[in-house]
């Protein structure tokens, strides 16, 4: 899974159907430390992640078990808001 | 699958009801010399891992299935502390 941080959000009226009342937010991978890296991406939320929040985002078609998405076509959806990491070196 | 070594670990309090229970660490993939590559990911754990541990995990929509029945929305999971490896040159 990614750590992110949450950037801005999609407004998307005409959509599939199955993404009908889903929230998308846009997402910008951090690593460990919390620097950002990489590339933006849009994620659903399924946790009512907000705008400045760390996230946890689940990618590929593990995003489907994600609540509420199954059969849903996504491929990053948010299933955890972050309250610390921690790193041992 | 790819090895690994476990460098830390994220604490997540509001999260997706599958994932609760379940330890998410952070991992970073090693070369066959123990060298650090490519980016560090958050993978669940099913083994009993710890920070400092070599370990190998898997990707994709299997890491869920050590959690059957439950769908747990997971995109990397450990599935085995690694006692040694040997690789010839």
């Amino acid at each position: 899974m990614l750590l992110a941080k949450i950037v801005g959000t999609v407004v998307a009226t005409r959509k599939d159907p199955r993404l009908v009342s889903n929230k998308l937010l846009v997402a910008r991978p951090i690593d460990p430390r919390g620097k950002a890296e990489g590339s933006y991406l849009v994620a659903v939320d399924t946790v009512d992640a907000g705008v400045g929040e760390t996230v946890l985002i689940v990618s590929g078609s593990s995003a489907r078990m994600a609540s509420g998405m199954k059969d849903c076509p996504v491929d990053a959806a948010i299933v955890g808001i972050v309250d610390a990491i921690e790193i041992a070196e | 699958m790819n090895l690994a070594r476990v460098i830390g670990d994220v604490v997540v309090t509001r999260k997706d009801e599958n994932l609760h229970g379940l330890t998410l660490l952070i991992v970073q993939p090693l070369t066959p010399e123990r060298e650090p590559y490519g980016k560090p990911l958050v993978a669940v754990d099913s083994v009993g891992a710890g920070v400092g541990e070599e370990v190998f995990f898997v990707r994709g929509k299997e890491a869920s299935f050590p959690f059957h029945t439950v769908e747990a929305p997971v995109d990397a999971g450990i599935v085995g502390i690694v006692d040694e490896w040997y690789v010839e040159r």
